[in-house]
């Protein structure tokens, strides 16, 4: 108290106690952010070993996995960086695959047999392998097809002549030339968006989390975890490109 | 728009296959390098190989195949998607791909025939050097290194280089060719193209479409400038030709047996492609109008006592057949093998534009420059030598 019995203080907040808090309110709000930053550590592509796990058990065949790599990728018409196959294997064993623009709109029609001659019918998700040993990357003459050190096949487009001896030498069929701009084109696993931390667009958008994009080399990944848990398979392993995109449930019939 | 209305497709295609990659350029790539190795063959026959009776055709085929060589790479060109960059493949090529080595195996036989056809046309050179004046007579003294001398140690020492040159040719020109059918034996991705033999027919191929190509433009040229066809000359390119018709179709239909004996998966899905899809391209105008026809016509006239009339029907038929068998051939490995889709369960077709730039048009225009290219150097330097009877018959 002063002598006027006035308090020196302004009623109320007083000015130096705004700033304070604002600093505090600041800090606690920023925490969390900082946090976040400081647990995702820089990516370091020596710590990655890319691979991918699909599982036909869960595969419904809605095709948001193709619109959604369409629409991140700018896929042009005709060609698809991923799609989905439908196998409906027949009473009789007679085997009958389709996959309309790659399944872009799902499965509008029903299967080619009557449903009560139809053994069984899945679908099956395609994509680039990511062969650890990838003939596209071996046939390039001029080195626009690499590997990266963290194991993903990326197409260089500074490079890349366009001479189509990537397109002809990938056994799966996931490459194309670009009909606009006249590179090699294909999956990049989402390159721009795994590197950051966030799944792959068709991953993302799988409503029953049939695939995903994983790190092999950290044992307690989702991938590591479903590899060392089921039975799967890869597409063509007699070929020798070891690929590394997987398939849990693989059936015989799918090449 | 959408990819599905362009091709007709048949059972289970990959959406990335249903646009054929590889046009009806690459299909006139091997096509014109064949000509290119076939026809340094038929002139290393005369000049290394001492077969006499082709020394008129002898010149003209190393000029030949220096013609169609300057415009071998003209496809790849337009079929690049970014044609900009051709050089990177030999600016800066990767050493895994079978591809890069192109820049080394193209340079080096284009020095080879640079140089040898300079040395075997000199004396030519020096003679319209000395006869010309003006801008002319100063371009043939400049093609003539200025050095217009001729003389009978010249003489030998021209005929020393272009023999050395013919021998190192050989291997070299094999391996031009050889190395084409390797890019595409070497894609284990493609049962069709996937096989040790590839590289081999190629090249035996490429003699035959040579060979075929000279014997051709022998007669034409004799015919325009209205002398009697050097009949030596002709048989024995033509007793070449039906030898190495044979080994090339034996060896093309060994390769066929040995997949369909082996019965492995995926042959039958081929066996779709050679019976359905390719039915007429390669049953009908490569096996039976292509190599059996000319199989036994080039057997009547190396077999039989012929009147020549009927020699030169029979001959000049067969390399025509044999052009049309190797062209057939070409696109049955090139074409074919993109028609049948990596899932082995479906095919798609292809047929080029007329006027696209990877069209038909545009493949005759290539086709024929070297033709033409071939007549301007008849015009600038004669490429036959003036004592045969088609070097004396020339109209200027």
């Amino acid at each position: 108290m002063s002598d006027d019995g006035r308090d020196p203080r302004p009623e109320g907040l007083g000015r130096r106690d705004f700033i304070k808090m604002g600093f505090v309110g600041a800090f606690a709000i920023l925490v969390p952010f900082a946090v976040r930053a400081a647990e995702r550590a820089p990516y370091r592509r020596e710590d990655y070993t890319w691979g991918f796990i699909v599982d036909l058990q869960k595969c419904m065949g809605c095709g948001a996995c193709v619109r959604a790599c369409k629409a991140e990728n700018a896929v042009p018409d005709g060609f698809n960086r991923t799609w989905v196959e439908r196998y409906t294997v027949g009473r009789d064993g007679k085997v009958e695959v389709d996959s309309p623009l790659g399944a872009l709109n799902g499965f509008p029609e029903d299967v080619p047999h009557p449903p009560t001659e139809v053994g069984k019918s899945f679908f099956v998700p395609k994509l680039c392998n990511q062969c650890a040993t990838a003939p596209c990357v071996q046939v390039c003459p001029v080195g626009a097809s690499y590997a990266a050190p963290d194991g993903v096949t990326l197409v260089d487009r500074k490079r890349c002549i366009g001479c189509g001896y990537c397109v002809q030498a990938c056994p799966y069929g996931v490459r194309y030339i670009h009909p606009q701009t006249g590179y090699a084109d294909k999956c990049t696993l989402c390159y721009h968006r795994i590197t950051k931390g966030l799944p792959t667009a068709c991953a993302q958008a799988c409503p029953v989390g049939a695939r995903s994009a994983g790190n092999l080399k950290d044992t307690t990944s989702r991938i590591r975890q479903l590899l060392n848990s089921s039975r799967y398979g890869v597409l063509k392993p007699a070929l020798g490109t070891n690929p590394k995109c997987y398939y849990i449930g693989l059936d015989k019939e799918v090449v | 728009m959408h990819g599905e209305a362009i091709s007709e497709l048949m059972g289970f295609v990959f959406p990335n296959e249903q646009h054929v990659t590889w046009t009806v350029m690459i299909v006139l790539y091997p096509y014109i390098t064949g000509l290119v190795a076939g026809a340094f063959i038929v002139s290393s026959l005369y000049h290394l190989f001492g077969q006499e009776s082709l020394k008129p055709v002898a010149r003209f085929a190393l000029v030949s195949s220096f013609a169609f060589l300057l415009f071998a790479t003209m496809p790849l060109l337009l079929h690049l998607g970014l044609p900009t960059r051709a050089f990177n493949i030999m600016i800066t090529p990767s050493s895994s791909s079978a591809m890069a080595g192109f820049g080394i195996v193209y340079l080096t036989y284009m020095a080879i025939v640079v140089v040898e056809v300079w040395f075997s046309m000199r004396e030519e050179i020096v003679g319209r050097a000395l006869a010309t004046t003006g801008a002319l007579g100063f371009l043939f003294k400049a093609l003539a290194l200025f050095d217009l001398r001729v003389d009978e140690r010249t003489r030998a020492l021209d005929h020393k280089v272009v023999r050395f040159l013919a021998g190192l040719g050989i291997p070299v020109a094999c391996f031009l060719h050889g190395y084409v059918g390797f890019l595409f034996g070497s894609i284990k991705a493609n049962p069709w193209w996937s096989t040790p033999m590839m590289f081999i027919i190629f090249l035996l191929s490429a003699i035959v479409s040579g060979i075929a190509v000279l014997i051709l433009l022998f007669y034409v040229i004799s015919w325009v400038r209205r002398v009697e066809v050097d009949a030596p000359c002709v048989q024995t390119m033509a007793n070449f030709l039906w030898g190495f018709m044979i080994i090339d179709v034996a060896l093309e239909l060994m390769q066929i047996l040995s997949i369909a004996y082996q019965q492995r998966a995926e042959w039958e899905a081929l066996q779709i492609l050679i019976e359905d899809k390719l039915f007429w391209s390669h049953v009908v105008i490569q096996l039976l109008i292509g190599s059996l026809v000319p199989f036994l016509l080039l057997g009547l006239n190396s077999l039989v006592k012929l009147r020549q009339r009927t020699r030169n029907v029979l001959i000049f038929s067969s390399s025509v057949l044999l052009l049309i068998q190797v062209l057939a051939m070409r696109w049955n490995v090139v074409i074919g093998g993109q028609l049948m889709s990596k899932s082995f369960r479906g095919y798609t077709s292809y047929m080029p534009g007329l006027w696209d730039h990877e069209g038909l048009i545009v493949a005759v225009v290539v086709f024929t420059v070297p033709f033409l290219l071939l007549r301007f150097f008849d015009f600038m330097v004669p490429l036959f030598p003036s004592d045969s009877a088609i070097g004396k018959g020339r109209p200027s």
